[in-house]
């Protein structure tokens, strides 16, 4: 079952709320995605850990429903 | 470490300095991002040991709890999990992923 980038964004920004969010649909097929996203949270982490806390936003879709979400992960500029 | 896929992985990692967690073999990968990791070690010159998810459906699952990572592929350098495909490649193209398999004394890794 697909999933829409509207519903991908929303998780995403519950969990982290100052997050700026793109999400690109790479196929237009509702499969294949792709997330930036900058926050605050990701300071003082690592790639791995990035992501996996956007997995963890995700609750167990990424990998089931969400088949593709190519992630880049920063921290703003100004912080 | 009691469940026997987690040690089944855990010694894969220990007896290889590079693992890749992978769909398809290096060969005949069988997925795209699995593809995309197997050309950027083949292009670094890296040896490593490929394994096939799609024949073990036990390591399938296990892998993804042992790293709390939930897509395949999964890179492993002496021991340490590395990153999926969008880390691997953005670690390949920035550098670090060459300064890391130096690092660690990964045999093979041309200069």
């Amino acid at each position: 079952m697909p999933m829409k980038a509207n519903d991908i964004e929303t998780l995403i920004k519950e969990a982290f709320p100052d997050a700026q969010v793109t999400i690109q649909d790479l196929a237009g097929d509702g499969d294949h995605y792709a997330a930036q996203i900058v926050s605050a949270a990701f300071q003082g982490k690592n790639r791995v850990q990035q992501h996996q806390m956007v997995y963890k936003a995700l609750q167990g879709r990424m990998g089931n429903e969400l088949h593709a979400l190519a992630l880049q992960t920063s921290v703003p500029d100004n912080t | 470490m009691s469940n026997p896929v987690h040690q089944q992985i855990q010694s894969t990692i220990n007896a290889n300095d590079v693992v890749l967690f992978m769909k398809g073999t290096p060969m005949f990968p069988q997925c795209g991002f699995s593809a995309a990791v197997v050309q950027v070690l083949s292009h670094m010159g890296v040896p490593f040991q490929g394994v096939n998810v799609l024949e073990n459906m036990e390591v399938r699952d296990g892998i993804k709890e042992f790293s709390s990572w939930p897509t395949i592929p999964q890179l492993y350098v002496k021991g340490e999990f590395v990153g999926g495909c969008d880390i691997v490649r953005e670690m390949y193209e920035s550098g670090e992923l060459e300064d890391l398999m130096k690092d660690k004394g990964v045999s093979g890794v041309s200069a």
